[in-house]
C-alpha cells in the first residue's frame, strides 16, 4: 500500500536519498535499518510531506502523494490516516498528557467533546500501560520511558491505518526498550495497521519486523523477510547486524 | 587574498540581506493568510494574550514611570534656560504619548516577548513538536504564529495606553514633589495641551510594534537551528530584529504621521 519509487533528496551538497525504491504491503510491519545520518528520518518525513523530495514518486494505495502541494482538505484527510511516534516523543510540553494524547480528537474535523476525548485518551494510556493518574500530569513530569508510551498513545489515539515509529527504543534502558518493542508489535497486530519503523537497534528489528530494508548510501541496499536477514550474504547487512567495525561500511561518517 | 575579495564579501552580504528580506516577507504573507482562514485556536489566543499582554504590564509600567519622572526633570532643566518651566506638563505628556510610551514600551516587550516566543517555538522545532503538530493535521502557522501575532498586535496599544498614563503620572509625581508644581495646574496643563492624535498615533505605533515583536519571535523560532545553540541564536536574532524594526518603523510612522 505504500510504494516509493526512485526517491531523491539532497540538502545542499549532501545527497541523503539517492533513488530509494521500496514497497510496504498493507498490514505489514517494515523496519528500515541503517547507520546514523543515512536518511532514514528523511525517508519517513518525505512520505508525510514534512520534507519535500527533489524527485521520485510516493504512492499510498496507488494514489500519488503530492506532499505540501496538496490542498488543505486533501492534506488533512491524508494525514488523518497516519500516526507517528517521534524519536523524542515530541509531546507538547504546554499541554497535559491527556490533551497530548487526544490532540487530534480535540481539533479538526469530527472532533469529540472534551469528556469523550479525555475518556478515549485515558483508554489509550491504559493500552500502553500508563495509569489514568498520568493523564493530568505535564510531559516534563514523566520519565523518558513514560514519555515514549504517551507518545505511542497519541500516535494510535485516532486509529490510524499507517503508523510510523522513529527510533522507538533510542535512549531507553534495555528492559523499557523491550516493553516498547512488545507494545508496538501487539498494537500493530491488533489494529491491523501498516507500520514503518526506523531503528538501528537490532533487538527492536527482531521484535517488530515482518520485513527489513537496509538503507545505505541513499539507496535500499537489501530488503527481505526478517527471517532471511541472518542468512543473507550481503556484506553490508552482515556488518550492520553484527555491529562489526571492519567491513564495507566506513565507521567514520 | 585577491583584490576582489572585499567586493565578493559585499556582494555576499547584499545577497544574504535580500534573501532574508524575501524569507521574512514570505513568512509575513503566510501569517496574514493563516490569520483570515479557519480554524482559529481561541485557547491558544487567550493564553498568548495573558502571556504577552497582561504579564507585560509590570515591566511596561515601571519603564514608563521612571521615564516620565526623568523626562520631567530634564524638561524642567531645559525649560529653565529660557524661563519656560511651565511647559513641563504638556511636553511630558506629548513626549510620552507620541514617542516614549510606544517606543520604550515596544522595546521592553521586544526583550520580554520576542525572546520567549523565539525560545519556545525554537525548542518546539528542535524537539520535533512542530513536526508533530503537522502530523496531527494542525498547521503550525495557525496554531503557533497566528495566536501570538494577534495577541501582541491587540494588546500592545493597551499596554501603550497604560504606559502613557503611568509615564504622565511619573512626571506629575516629580513635578509636584520635586519641582513645586501645583497638582491641579499640572493636570490641567496636561489635559488641555494633549490632543487626540498625540495619543492615537502612539496607539497605532503600539499595534505595529506588537505585530513586529511577535512576528520576529515566531519567524526566528520557526527557523531555529539545531540544538541549544540554535535556539540561543534564534532568541538573540529575534530580540535584535524586533528592536531594530521597532526603531525603524517608529521613524517611518512618525514621518508619515507628523511631517509637514
Amino acid at each position: 500500500m505504500i510504494r516509493l519509487t526512485d526517491l531523491h533528496k539532497s540538502f545542499g551538497a549532501n545527497r541523503v536519498l539517492a533513488g530509494v525504491t521500496l514497497e510496504v504491503a498493507r498490514g505489514e510491519s517494515m523496519v528500515i535499518i541503517g547507520g546514523s545520518g543515512t536518511g532514514k528520518s528523511v525517508l519517513l518525513k518525505s512520505i508525510l510531506g514534512l520534507v519535500t523530495p527533489d524527485a521520485g514518486r510516493i504512492e499510498i494505495d496507488g494514489q500519488e502523494v503530492a506532499g505540501a502541494r496538496m490542498g488543505r482538505a486533501a492534506r488533512e484527510a491524508f494525514l488523518a490516516r497516519f500516526g507517528m511516534l517521534f524519536q523524542g516523543a515530541a509531546l507538547f510540553d504546554s499541554l497535559k498528557v491527556w490533551e497530548n494524547v487526544a490532540f487530534r480528537l480535540l481539533h479538526g474535523p469530527g472532533k469529540l467533546s472534551k469528556a469523550e476525548a479525555r475518556d478515549r485518551a485515558i483508554d489509550r494510556l491504559r493500552r500502553v500501560g500508563l495509569r489514568p493518574e498520568v493523564a493530568d500530569l505535564y510531559p516534563a513530569e514523566l520519565s523518558g520511558g513514560m514519555q515514549k508510551r504517551a507518545g505511542l498513545a497519541r500516535a494510535i489515539a485516532a486509529n490510524p491505518e499507517i503508523i510510523f515509529f522513529d527510533e522507538p527504543t533510542t535512549g531507553l534502558d534495555p528492559i523499557m526498550a523491550g516493553v516498547i518493542n512488545e507494545l508496538i508489535r501487539e498494537i500493530v497486530t491488533e489494529m491491523g495497521a501498516t507500520a514503518m519503523t526506523i531503528t538501528h537497534d537490532m533487538t527492536s528489528v527482531r521484535a517488530i519486523a515482518d520485513r527489513v530494508a537496509m538503507l545505505h548510501g541513499g539507496q535500499i541496499r537489501w530488503t527481505g523477510p526478517v527471517a532471511d536477514m541472518d542468512a543473507t550474504p550481503d556484506p553490508y547487512v552482515q556488518q550492520f547486524i553484527h555491529g562489526r567495525a571492519e567491513g564495507p561500511i566506513a565507521a567514520v561518517r | 587574498m585577491s583584490v576582489t575579495a572585499p567586493l565578493a564579501w559585499l556582494g555576499h552580504l547584499v545577497l544574504s540581506i535580500l534573501a532574508e528580506t524575501g524569507r521574512v516577507s514570505r513568512f509575513t504573507g503566510a501569517t496574514l493568510a493563516a490569520l483570515v482562514r479557519p480554524p482559529f485556536y481561541a485557547r491558544e489566543f487567550l493564553h498568548a494574550l495573558l502571556q504577552i499582554g497582561w504579564l507585560s504590564l509590570p515591566v511596561v509600567g515601571m519603564t514608563a514611570l521612571f521615564t516620565g519622572g526623568a523626562l520631567a526633570l530634564q524638561i524642567y532643566a531645559g525649560g529653565a534656560r529660557f524661563s519656560a518651566e511651565s511647559v513641563v506638563p504638556s511636553i511630558v505628556a506629548i513626549g510620552m504619548a507620541r514617542e516614549l510610551g510606544p517606543v520604550l514600551g515596544g522595546l521592553m516587550v521586544a526583550a520580554r516577548v520576542a525572546s520567549s516566543i523565539a525560545a519556545e517555538i525554537g525548542t518546539m522545532k528542535v524537539t520535533e513538536q512542530v513536526d508533530a503538530l503537522v502530523t496531527l493535521s494542525t498547521d503550525p502557522m495557525k496554531y503557533l504564529t497566528v495566536p501570538r501575532v494577534l495577541a501582541a498586535t491587540l494588546s500592545m496599544p493597551v499596554l501603550v495606553a497604560v504606559g502613557d498614563s503611568i509615564g504622565i503620572f511619573g512626571g506629575y509625581l516629580v513635578g509636584v514633589n520635586r519641582l513645586d508644581f501645583n497638582g491641579a495646574t499640572y493636570i490641567k496643563n496636561t489635559v488641555d495641551f494633549l490632543q487626540f492624535w498625540d495619543v492615537g498615533s502612539g496607539l497605532v505605533k503600539g499595534a505595529v510594534f506588537g505585530f513586529l515583536v511577535a512576528l520576529m519571535g515566531c519567524y526566528h523560532g520557526m527557523n531555529s537551528g539545531r540544538g541549544a545553540q540554535g535556539v540561543g541564536r534564534a532568541t538573540k536574532s529575534a530580540v535584535v530584529a524586533a528592536s531594530v524594526l521597532i526603531l525603524a518603523a517608529n521613524y517611518l510612522l512618525t514621518e508619515a504621521f507628523f511631517s509637514a
